[in-house]
């Protein structure tokens, strides 16, 4: 029921001034379902934030369709002049959390007030929504950190407030456009786990984008790598570094392991294939 | 006390610089001949040394306090600075005027104004005292203030949401907002009459366009993806717009309600040249027309004191409703 299908999504942008347009996505096909974690990795312009954008529902695409369950994913034209088109046609919504690289908090409203603010959105009383960003605050182990003031945090703080604010939503997939892009390496690797432990724990469908082929492999079930030109899927693999990692909860020990660092060089080399080509 | 030793360090490196600051013309004094000249030329020279190290000392950058940034430009405290530069200013104003160096009638002295404006308070000026006259001019600046807050902010934010509301006001407001409220001053008289209302109506004009358009900045201000993460959270519309949307564009708008009522004193003048029988500005008009210098002045003082309090308020409030202003 929880299945996400793209289904041969192109998109297109058209050329500014008459200039020629850009094919940002080429016959993509991807499938999810709950409990997946899909990494998409590749090199700059594949695509990938294209196809986060579009599974968000803030673009449409020119070609093919994407279906959330029963209902059919598309982005609102303009992003003030969303117009209610049915249930079965979905834009961007509460089913669907995003995390951004650079945090989307709201400056105004402290820790929990934004951990809660989707569920405010949705009318729901201020006790209940109080309880359920208290308990994902806790997931993220900022429960010290209610009444805090957002743009005071440290960068990873803030990071984990965007998550547990996506969470709180209980939404049936978890969007990630480089969340960790912007964090120091130590920080980035204690977010990596957290992430896992709070994936294990909520089993939710996860689609996570990276440049880090390390943060990649450890992270995904399922790595899709993108090339660019047009942006299209050339490679999947299918991964369980993750699971080796909760096992053991030693980071750099799956890391050195020879078959992490076979996969690495693997995946290294079809980027860097990419880049030669463009360049 | 961390703090205080580092001061002291920074002090006493600066000291051991001015050491060899000075070490060096000495050397260069020595070089001429006779002992008298060698004497007379170190002396003016250290002379000259030592008052070039007293600016040196004046102007360099102090040793940073814990809490400032070492680097920041103009970090630290000016207030006492500012009382002393008014202290000096008045003190200047007061010899050139007690002195007689210039006539009353051009420029009267600080004492003299102030005796003016308790005169003006007690018994009044052109008919009514300094506190009808203040009232009137305030219920008509902060009337066209509020009126303007109260229209400008929505519309601002509508017109920065919506194409086709910008399509519709973007070229009204861009056309009247360059025009000099002087301009138009009589087509609103000829409009609504010389009472209360066309002297709001015309402060009210010349506050519209800066909260209008702050408020438009603000709107693009408001990051794109604080706007789709809002989406993605089961946001309609219209709660984007009220709940992030209209917060997030607060800095500009609290900049442009600044702006505006710094607008509303240069227009308030002008509105009160017409008809009006009291008012703040009226009665600085009336005075300078019978060449009442001291009234003209003493009311000049009390419309900078009342800015300036209003002003103070306003930041006041941009701390405690915009404190992430300047973060990210």
């Amino acid at each position: 029921m929880n299945t996400l299908k793209v289904c041969e999504v192109s998109v297109v942008y058209p050329g500014s001034d008459g200039g020629e347009s850009v094919t940002a996505l080429s016959d993509v096909n991807l499938t999810m379902e709950q409990g997946d974690l899909v990494v998409a990795l590749g090199a700059s312009g594949c695509g990938k934030t294209t196809l986060l954008n579009l599974i968000a529902g803030f673009i449409s695409p020119s070609k093919g369709y994407l279906t959330l369950g029963s209902s059919k994913v598309k982005g609102y034209p303009r992003v003030l002049c969303g117009k209610d088109i049915g249930d079965e046609v979905t834009g961007p919504d509460a089913d669907r959390g995003v995390v951004f690289q650079k945090h989307a908090l709201l400056p105004w409203l402290n820790v929990i007030e934004n951990t809660e603010f989707g569920l405010k959105l949705q009318g729901v009383d201020k006790q209940t929504r109080r309880e359920r960003a208290a308990e994902y605050l806790k997931l993220v182990g900022l429960e010290d950190f209610h009444q805090h003031k957002v743009y005071q945090l440290s960068g990873g703080m803030q990071q984990r407030v965007g998550i547990a604010r996506a969470l709180t939503n209980d939404p049936k997939m978890l969007l990630l456009d480089e969340p960790l892009g912007a964090l120091d390496a130590l920080t980035r690797e204690s977010l990596q786990e957290l992430l896992l432990d709070v994936w294990r724990k909520t089993n939710k469908m996860m689609f996570f984008i990276t440049h880090s082929v390390d943060e990649a492999l450890l992270l995904a079930t399922r790595l899709v790598v993108m090339s660019p030109r047009p942006g299209r899927i050339t490679h999947q693999f299918d991964l369980n570094f993750n699971q080796q990692f909760l096992d053991c909860r030693d980071a750099r020990q799956v890391k050195s392991s020879p078959e992490f660092i076979a996969m690495r060089e693997q995946v290294l080399a079809i980027i860097h294939g990419d880049e030669l080509a463009v360049a | 006390m961390t703090s205080m030793t580092k001061s002291m360090d920074a002090s006493s490196t600066r000291l051991s610089k001015k050491k060899v600051v000075t070490n060096k013309p000495v050397a260069e004094a020595q070089m001429v001949d006779s002992k008298e000249e060698r004497e007379s030329a170190a002396a003016s020279i250290s002379l000259l040394d030592k008052i070039q190290l007293k600016i040196k000392k004046m102007t360099a950058p102090s040793a940073v306090q814990s809490g400032e940034y070492f680097g920041t430009p103009g970090a630290g405290d000016s207030r006492l600075i500012g009382v002393c530069s008014t202290m000096f200013f008045i003190a200047v104003w007061a010899i050139a005027t007690e002195g007689g160096f210039i006539k009353p009638i051009f420029l009267p002295s600080p004492l003299d104004v102030v005796q003016r404006l308790i005169d003006i308070t007690v018994d009044g000026f052109a008919g009514a005292t300094l506190v009808e006259h203040l009232n009137a001019s305030l219920v008509r600046i902060f009337g066209a203030f509020i009126l303007a807050c109260l229209i400008g902010i929505p519309l601002g934010i509508t017109i920065g949401c919506n194409r086709v509301f910008r399509g519709i006001f973007d070229p009204l407001i861009e056309f009247y907002r360059p025009l000099p409220p002087l301009a138009y001053l009589p087509l609103i008289i000829i409009w609504l009459g010389i009472d209360e209302s066309s002297k709001v109506t015309l402060i009210f004009l010349a506050m519209l366009s800066p909260i209008v358009l702050s408020a438009r900045a603000g709107v693009t201000s408001v990051r794109i993806e604080q706007i789709q993460v809002a989406y993605s959270m089961g946001a309609t519309p219209w709660q984007v717009i009220t709940q992030v949307i209209a917060r997030g564009a607060m800095p500009d708008i609290m900049t442009g309600m600044r702006i505006a009522i710094g607008f509303g004193w240069t227009t308030l003048v002008a509105a009160e040249m017409v008809a009006a029988e009291r008012g703040i500005g009226f009665m600085v008009l009336n005075a300078s027309e019978f060449l009442v210098t001291d009234v003209v002045i003493a009311g000049i003082i009390v419309i900078g004191i009342i800015a300036y309090c209003f002003d103070l308020l306003m930041r006041y409030l941009e701390a405690k409703l915009i404190p992430w202003k300047g973060y990210n």
